[in-house]
């Protein structure tokens, strides 16, 4: 289950795609780390690009409990127009007819809604163009 | 000056027909398209609130606006379907655009005027000089009770303005508030639909609010009808605005770009919003606007706009209204749509 806390830590990354990129070898990563395979610890906040294309995905038919309402639907890697990749949600298509090489959009999606009376967690989808 | 720096609209792909529902319910659709001049309404994705789809609509505002998010100091969301009862959502859209922590958010609520109503918030802050830019959105996901008049109309979307002093496309030239109580349309604490007066939602409410804000702002103005190449009203269903539009003295050109109701339904304090951000793509510099909102309860907010050189510049810069609208379309069927809307569940273990 995620507790609000836990939700709270990552909004940066899920709200606004904040990476880290290496001030020495210009790496980015995302999420965040704190030491860079060039070995430096110095990195600035950067936000991705809200387009890109899909890379690959599958489509998950039985699905963990907080998604089963969901089903069927895809989980891809999407390569984003600044080279990052990210593993997100493919939604508002047909699973049937999604197709690698894709272009699709980041967009502002409800995650998931703990229980009745939980917390609810937002964060990046992506949508075919 | 103030005025409106960068607009954005939102709305949802999926669509269901007036034939779609009508069909379950045993109702004559050929009377309900007449009647109500509708065709089909947007529907929400499972994923998609008021909040997310805010927050869309405000990026779309922001390419417009071409201004640093931090530059923000107030978010204000009007909606009559705020997800949580208690928490806000205005933080979680200033925080996904990047508006945090110096900025003033607020949740506003008032029916179907409640995105006009941050409008003429955040517009009085910019004029004071309180924030530089000051974002407000009108936003709905509205339900509408299985087989009421309602579920014909109630859709979802969302429009959002950045108000400030510099870079105009539209100036605001005046405003005009017009209030009464009415209790013609109503949600009470803990229920799911809202209840409304039926025809009583219509002459007291509906058009003797939007008479006499639009009168009363034409007046101050000292301006008639003829003076505006536009004018949105608030859309609840096709023949309405229409309606409005012609008892005033407005012909249907001049309705019309913003009359997005047949095919979009009524986004409530997303209505006349959304229909502003579809006027504002099409107009031309020196056009004259007049917006009407329309709240139940009730209450409607004028507003007259010029539009200035810059709409050319930034018009192309995010998503025009009506080919969101007309593009990428999915159709569902009643079965889906009650799923979508949480009008049928799952059983849970």
């Amino acid at each position: 289950m995620v507790t609000p806390a836990r939700y709270w830590r990552e909004i940066p990354q899920r709200y606004r795609l904040e990476a880290g990129k290496c001030t020495r070898c210009g790496k980015t990563y995302f999420p965040p780390r704190l030491v860079c395979a060039c070995g430096a610890r110095e990195f600035e906040i950067v936000r991705l690009k809200d387009e890109g294309t899909l890379q690959t995905f599958t489509v998950i038919r039985v699905a963990p409990s907080q998604f089963v309402d969901e089903a069927p639907y895809a989980i891809g890697i999407v390569e984003l127009n600044d080279g990052v990749r990210l593993t997100a949600q493919v939604v508002d298509c047909d699973v049937e007819h999604l197709e690698i090489g894709q272009k699709v959009k980041v967009e502002f999606r409800r995650i998931q809604t703990v229980g009745e009376a939980g917390i609810l967690c937002y964060g990046y989808k992506c949508v075919p163009v | 000056m103030v005025g409106i720096v960068g607009y954005g609209a939102y709305m949802p792909r999926n669509r269901i027909r007036v034939e779609e529902i009508a069909k379950v319910w045993g109702a004559d659709a050929p009377s309900y398209k007449r009647g109500l001049m509708l065709e089909e309404k947007s529907v929400p994705s499972p994923d998609q609130d008021t909040i997310t789809m805010s927050v869309e609509a405000s990026k779309h505002a922001l390419r417009r606006a071409g201004i640093d998010p931090q530059e923000i100091g107030a978010v204000y969301i009007g909606s009559e379907s705020h997800p949580y009862a208690v928490k806000p959502s205005g933080t979680v859209v200033a925080e996904a655009l990047g508006a945090t922590p110096e900025v003033h958010t607020a949740d506003f609520e008032f029916a179907c005027k409640a995105g006009s109503e941050g409008m003429y918030v955040v517009l009085s802050q910019v004029e004071a000089g309180h924030i530089s830019y000051g974002l407000a959105i009108g936003a709905d996901t509205s339900q509408g009770a299985p087989g009421d008049a309602l579920e014909y109309a109630a859709s979802a979307g969302a429009a959002a303005f950045i108000f400030g002093k510099q870079n105009i496309v539209a100036s605001v030239d005046l405003t005009y508030a017009f209030m009464t109580d009415t209790p013609d349309f109503w949600r009470r604490e803990y229920q799911y639909y809202p209840r409304h007066a039926s025809r009583f939602t219509g002459e007291p409410a509906y058009f003797k609010h939007i008479t006499g804000c639009a009168r009363g702002i034409m007046e101050k103005a000292q301006m008639k009808p003829e003076d505006f190449a536009y004018a949105i009203f608030h859309q609840p269903n096709g023949k309405f605005p229409m309606r409005v539009g012609k008892m005033l003295g407005f012909k249907r050109e001049q309705i019309e770009p913003g009359w997005l109701v047949p095919k979009l339904g009524n986004t409530y304090s997303g209505s006349s919003p959304m229909g502003l951000t579809a006027t504002l793509d099409i107009a031309v510099p020196g056009d004259k606007i007049l917006m009407c909102s329309y709240g139940s309860g009730a209450g409607s907010d004028g507003f007259i706009f010029t539009v200035t050189d810059r709409i050319e510049e930034v018009r192309d810069m995010a998503p025009k209204t009506r080919v969101m609208l007309d593009s990428n379309k999915n159709y569902l069927e009643y079965g889906t749509y009650a799923k979508f809307r949480g009008k049928i569940n799952k059983i849970t273990e």
